[in-house]
């Protein structure tokens, strides 16, 4: 049986919010289980322009400066399969990227 | 009345500078991606109303934009620049083996005669190429795997592409400068390589006078004599008659010869531009005082040009990719500084004045000429 397609909420930060154009926080359809590699394919998906800014393109990892939060949990070491928290996948929570703070 | 766009990259941002063909008054447009490096921005020679810009960031990577209205409006394209096949090593900076791997687009390079293709040298060295107007980017691999590639080594700043010329009458033919690997030519539209190093010196490396491993900052080339080039080398000023295959120097009575920018004027080929830098630990002008250089019999012999440049406590430097010249008839020569400065000298290089001096730093400037 086929799972259900969810509705993930996904916060962007400010520099990628204006490079796909569109506000703090996107709404992306995610089919089967909202696991961190799902949800990212989906955002790049949706939003071709983010392909390489999050992740690498070719190892798929995530950028060394940018994290994954979600319900007050730190993701970031988390591997791709990883099932995001209920919360998460049921909308009622945003899955957060954020550039971590460097330089001054 | 003709008239002028500046291309700026910044650390935080690009300006188009436009003016007419006096060059006194500007529009000052910007910042255009503002927060992100633009390594370089540069428009088509044959549709100056393309321009590719390199944005790029420490947090998000490599992207490139593109601008169909001379850089009123940009569209995102491809910034996938995947290296050909195996990747092989260079050298890391302690002599170990290294990987290459795709850290950013330092310059842009649009072909002479298709809009849609463009070339980009990116860090780790290497050359790629797009001919559907940077959607998509495939690597000339046959730099990167010169026999030579493992022996190359980054600079302080990385190991970067910076510098593209192609050669107007010959279109097999190109040049390209690497940090810290030296120049090469190609004379086969990319396929295969040379190292055109002959008559480099450089105390720096263990054979000074090796095939490659040479600290190249930047060569300029006039386009009705594309087989004289001239070199702005980490130390020394040279140039070569015959395409490459042997430089001399010609830093002459320069005060230093260390410095990062050369270009030739758009209506004499004898007539050439640096910036001297005091040297490789003092980044800035010697003395404070920002100077242009200008020799017009191809080197050797250079007066210092500071009409309208800061002559006191200026300590700034001026980057490799950031001077240009326009083809006005009245030649202008434009520099930027990691002070943040656009310099501009309608008059060849005689008087300077400031278009903006509090921009970010400055790590490129083109210059188109309009109609």
């Amino acid at each position: 049986m086929s799972q259900p397609s969810l509705d993930v909420r996904v916060e962007l930060p400010y520099h990628l919010r204006t490079l796909a154009r569109v506000g703090q926080e996107v709404t992306v359809r995610v089919d089967g289980p909202a696991t961190i590699g799902a949800v990212i394919d989906a955002v790049e998906q949706r939003y071709p322009v983010l392909q390489g800014t999050i992740r690498d393109h070719g190892t798929l990892k995530r950028r060394p400066f940018l994290r994954y939060f979600a319900c007050q949990e730190d993701l970031s070491h988390e591997p791709a399969d990883f099932v995001l928290p209920e919360p998460v996948a049921k909308g009622t929570e945003p899955f957060l990227v954020i550039g971590s703070i460097a330089g001054g | 009345m003709s008239g002028v766009r500046v291309l700026v990259g910044t650390k935080k941002g690009a300006f188009v500078l436009t003016s007419d063909g006096a060059r006194k008054n500007w529009k000052v447009s910007g910042p255009h991606f503002a927060g992100w490096e633009i390594y370089h921005l540069k428009g088509s020679p044959a549709d100056p109303n393309r321009l590719y810009a390199s944005q790029t960031s420490g947090w998000f990577g490599q992207v490139m934009q593109r601008s169909n209205d001379g850089g009123a409006t940009w569209e995102a394209v491809g910034n996938k620049f995947a290296y050909d096949g195996e990747t092989g090593t260079h050298q890391w900076y302690d002599g170990t083996p290294h990987p290459w791997e795709f850290k950013r687009v330092w310059h842009v390079e649009p072909s002479l005669g298709d809009p849609d293709t463009v070339y980009a040298g990116v860090e780790d060295a290497a050359l790629f190429k797009s001919t559907d107007g940077g959607q998509n980017w495939q690597e000339l691999k046959g730099l990167r795997t010169h026999g030579s590639g493992s022996q190359w080594a980054p600079g302080a700043g990385g190991m970067g592409l910076h510098t593209i010329l192609l050669d107007p009458t010959n279109p097999q033919r190109m040049y390209i400068a690497i940090s810290s690997a030296g120049a090469f030519r190609t004379d086969d539209n990319g396929a295969t390589w040379k190292p055109i190093n002959r008559g480099l010196k450089s105390q720096y490396i263990p054979n000074p006078e090796a095939e490659v491993g040479h600290c190249v900052h930047r060569i300029a080339m006039h386009p009705s004599r594309p087989n004289i080039l001239f070199m702005q080398k980490h130390w020394d000023v040279l140039r070569t008659d015959d395409s490459g295959e042997q430089w001399r120097e010609i830093s002459g009575n320069l005060p230093t010869d260390f410095g990062f920018v050369i270009d030739v004027h758009a209506h004499e080929p004898e007539t050439i531009y640096v910036v001297p830098i005091k040297s490789d630990s003092e980044h800035f002008p010697l003395d404070g005082q920002l100077r242009v250089y200008r020799s017009r019999s191809g080197g050797e012999e250079w007066e210092p040009l500071t009409k309208g440049l800061p002559q006191q406590d200026c300590y700034v430097n001026v980057l490799r990719d950031a001077m240009a010249v326009d083809t006005l008839d009245s030649c202008g020569v434009y520099f930027g500084t990691t002070g943040g400065h656009v310099f501009v000298s309608p008059d060849g290089g005689d008087t300077w004045s400031a278009i903006v001096s509090t921009l970010p730093p400055v790590l490129s400037v083109e210059v188109q000429s309009l109609p």
